[in-house]
Parts: C-alpha cells; sequence; structure tokens
C-alpha cells in the first residue's frame, strides 16, 4: 500500500477513456449492422434500385456516416492495442501508429466522398 | 529446503512457447478478436467502401462490382470477411457483456466463448447458402 502521500495513483486516464469509447462504439456499430440487416431482409434482398434509393435518404446516409466514425474511432483504440503488444521498439511502434491514423483519416475522406460525391 | 537456501536453477524471467500449450477455448476467442479486427482493419473497410462507392455510382458499377461474388475467389473473400464480422461483433457482445460482470465464472466463460464460435460459423454458413 501506498501511504504517508497524497497523491493518487492514477494515470492520465486516457485508457478509461479507450476502454470506454471502444465500447461505446461497438454499440453504434452494433445498432447499425442490425438496421441494415433489417432492412435488406425487409427487402428480400438488394437490387440496384433499392440500394441507391436507401443512399439517397439523408436520415440513412447520417447513419452510416455514425457507423463509420464510429469504426473508425474503433479501429484505433483496437489496432493501438494491438501495436502496444507487438511491436516493441519505440521507433517501429510510433512510425506504425502514425501510419495507421493516417490510414484511417483516408478511410474517414473516404467515406464522406462515397457518401456525400464530392467526386 | 527453505525457499532461501534453495539455489536459483531456472533462468528468469521464464518465456512461455504459446504455441507448446494447449490454450483454453477463452484464449482462442481472444487471439479470433484480434485476428478478426486486425483483418477487418486491413482488408475490410477498404473493400467494402470501394465496393459501396463503385455499386452507387451507376447500374453498370453496380453490376460490375456484384459479378465478382459468383466468382469461387469472390465468393471465399466475402466469406472470410463475414465470418469476420460476425465473430468480431458476437466476440465484443461477450465482452460488453463480461464488462457487466455478466458470465465472468469460468463455465459460462468457456461455453459463451465456444457459442461465439460456433454461432459465427453458422451464420457464415447461411451468408454461403444465400451466395450460392
Amino acid at each position: 500500500m501506498v501511504s504517508g502521500t497524497d497523491k493518487l495513483p492514477v494515470g492520465a486516464h486516457y485508457g478509461l477513456r479507450d476502454w470506454l469509447s471502444q465500447r461505446i462504439t461497438a454499440v453504434v456499430m452494433t445498432l447499425y449492422s442490425a438496421l441494415l440487416l433489417g432492412i435488406v431482409l425487409w427487402n428480400g434482398g438488394l437490387d440496384y434500385a433499392t440500394w441507391q434509393a436507401l443512399f439517397a435518404g439523408d436520415a440513412f446516409r447520417v447513419a452510416t456516416f455514425l457507423f463509420m466514425a464510429s469504426l473508425l474511432v474503433h479501429a484505433w483504440v483496437g489496432v493501438r492495442n494491438i501495436l502496444m503488444d507487438y511491436a516493441k521498439p519505440t521507433s517501429v511502434r510510433l512510425t506504425l501508429q502514425v501510419i495507421v491514423i493516417c490510414v484511417l483519416i483516408a478511410y474517414a475522406a473516404w467515406a464522406i466522398q462515397v457518401l456525400w460525391g464530392l467526386a | 529446503m527453505p525457499a532461501a537456501e534453495r539455489p536459483i536453477d531456472k533462468p528468469r524471467p521464464v518465456y512461455l512457447n504459446l504455441f507448446a500449450i494447449r490454450q483454453p477455448l477463452p484464449a482462442i476467442a481472444s487471439i479470433l478478436h484480434r485476428v478478426s479486427g486486425a483483418l477487418l482493419f486491413l482488408v475490410g473497410i477498404p473493400l467494402v467502401l470501394w465496393f459501396v462507392q463503385r455499386s452507387l455510382a451507376s447500374p453498370e458499377g453496380f453490376a460490375a462490382v456484384t459479378a465478382p461474388l459468383m466468382t469461387p475467389f469472390g465468393k471465399l473473400v466475402v466469406l472470410v470477411l463475414a465470418w469476420s464480422y460476425l465473430f468480431h461483433l458476437l466476440a465484443g457482445l461477450r465482452h460488453l457483456a463480461l464488462d457487466l460482470h455478466v458470465g465472468i465464472a469460468l463455465a459460462p466463460a468457456r461455453s459463451s466463448a465456444a457459442a461465439a464460435l460456433v454461432l459465427s460459423i453458422l451464420l457464415t454458413l447461411i451468408v454461403a447458402v444465400r451466395l450460392w
């Protein structure tokens, strides 16, 4: 036991924040997955017209973007955990982490382009 | 012999050979959770983004990206990613339950790990049936 000190045995709290965001984003993605599965089953499969009409709706675009944003936050926590466990040299780990962040930002830009058609 | 007098005959720290140890079911579920997550990040996200983009662009684009689903390699890719997504989802729901202290005893933790594995394979089989 630590005694004779008023210093609290705690860190920067980013561990708790990441743990919690990983779980909250997981719930968001689970709900979206159930929604999408329901839509596919409701339509008995998807042809081009149904697919196009689905993504034409603003509500579905926003829901899809929420899913993508959750996915990218979730992926960051997960991939960072993997790198912390297996990429031991700090230089290698930091380099890989920077690459992963760049890839995630690129995925986000791509998703926005797909959803709101900047092309 | 008292511990203090015992000779230090083993090199420390001991590195365990993970491949020589019979892994318990929750450990297998845990590493597969990681593997499936990595696969989804590396292959799943870009492939799905590409698929959605091409399929929404035009009826020709829709036909062009759904056509590979009819080839054996395309089906294999879809099945691997479908299993990764389904298993990751189920193992994740199991984790949320464990976080809420539901099923943390050894026996239920073992059976829920088995359930996640079996259910993910069954659901992937349903996807396979739909695909063929």
